[in-house]
């Protein structure tokens, strides 16, 4: 499956960044293959002026992954992604590669509620 | 009939002191204008009576699910992510929404009507035969202020206008500024009020709009004050000595200029300062 996981860099060993909205990077990572199929820039995101949580899962759901693994995520991008049908899997650290073994060994949860608030 | 503002680039340095006395020393009609809507305090001071209320509303977004076809023209067009294109359907968020009312026009299929929000209220009463007082008031939890600072400015009004504006330099203090006869910059002679000062007078004169300097504490630092008003070519109107007293006073909600007589003169200058400044500018027009 494809997830979009946040970062700070373009590649595996690129930590994850913790927030979702202002991110530095979106990769798109395919689960069963380990691998990053593609690497957004967010610097639109992070500009914005307000609302950067609504774009970023606008991105996800453009980019058509089936689910997200960040370390936070803020109630409209929460209720965004619920629209968009998108799993948000909150908790993730460390590097991409870890973030990645925390989902396939089930430590990661689906998230049922944003887990801060907004401009966190 | 002018238009005064009151304003500062810092908080806490006394534009409603000075924009309530000032009102209560004016020879004729007032009408002061709280457009410090986030929390509005001249009401504290100058107790208004018989309030009439109204609410203030922007227009939001509400999509015809029907005829929407989620090109997403509309998010698109939204600067402020008011509008969130989820492939198979647009989610609308009312609080990022600015009410420009730009998605409506975009929309191809015309899906999209706009639906009053309230996000505050205006309320006016007379506080003396010759004092109206204006108070634009925003609800608790919203973010987006000039809206009611408008709605607080399409008041009608009697006589001279005093506007309190909120602190800052940002789109609240330009939309309680604007249009303005002369603005007020109250400040205080510390490196913080002066800063911030220096902020004020910048957009003050982006924004082409008059303005005069109130020393608010004065004493020690009224140099770097008076650098910047040179630096400006704006007069330095009055200034408002550092006194306990006046703290105390005010404190308890009163007004300087009957609480503390000593100070009545001092609001009469700046008064009549700013009478002369305005006829000055009107002769020049």
């Amino acid at each position: 499956m494809k997830v979009l996981i946040t970062a700070e860099g373009k590649d595996l060993d690129a930590n994850v960044d913790p927030r979702f909205g202002r991110a530095a990077f979106f990769l798109v990572v395919d689960t069963d293959k380990g691998e990053v199929v593609e690497a957004v820039d967010n610097g639109a995101g992070r500009g914005a002026a307000q609302g950067a949580g609504v774009q970023a899962a606008q991105t996800a759901a453009r980019l058509g992954v089936s689910a997200l693994i960040s370390g936070h995520c803020g109630p409209n991008a929460f209720s965004a992604m619920q629209a968009a049908n998108i799993k948000i899997y909150t908790g993730a650290t460390g590097t991409v590669r870890h973030a990645l073994e925390q989902f396939h060994k089930g430590e990661l949860t689906p998230a049922d509620d944003a887990d801060v608030r907004g401009h966190w | 009939m002018s238009r005064i503002a009151v304003a500062s680039g810092k908080g806490g340095t006394g534009k409603t002191t000075i924009a309530v006395n000032l009102a209560r020393v004016m020879p004729g009609p007032v009408t002061v204008m709280d457009c410090d809507v986030e929390e509005p305090n001249v009401h504290l001071f100058l107790s208004p009576r018989d309030l009439q209320t109204e609410p203030v509303g922007i227009p939001v977004p509400k999509i015809n699910t029907d005829l929407c076809t989620v090109c997403g023209e509309c998010a698109r067009f939204c600067e402020y992510n008011a509008l969130g294109d989820m492939q198979t359907k647009i989610v609308v968020f009312n609080e990022l929404c600015h009410g420009c009312g730009g998605c409506t026009r975009v929309c191809p299929e015309g899906a999209i009507t706009e639906v009053d929000r309230v996000i505050g209220e205006v309320s006016r009463g007379k506080a003396t035969d010759n004092i109206t007082v204006i108070t634009g008031r925003m609800n608790v939890g919203e973010a987006l202020s000039p809206p009611v600072i408008r709605a607080a400015k399409a008041q009608a009004v009697e006589g001279t206008v005093i506007v309190d504006a909120p602190p800052g330099t940002a789109c609240p203090f330009a939309a309680a500024v604007r249009g303005a006869d002369l603005v007020v910059l109250v400040t205080e002679p510390t490196p913080f009020g002066v800063h911030d000062l220096g902020l004020a007078a910048e957009t003050l004169a982006a924004m082409n709009l008059p303005f005069g300097v109130v020393i608010n504490r004065s004493g020690e630092g009224d140099d770097t004050v008076e650098e910047v008003c040179h630096r400006h070519g704006a007069p330095l109107l009055a200034r408002i000595p550092e006194d306990r007293a006046i703290a105390e006073a005010y404190s308890r909600g009163e007004l300087l200029v009957d609480a503390l007589p000593q100070y009545r003169d001092a609001f009469i200058n700046l008064e009549q300062r700013i009478a002369e400044i305005l006829n000055a500018s009107g002769e020049e027009s």
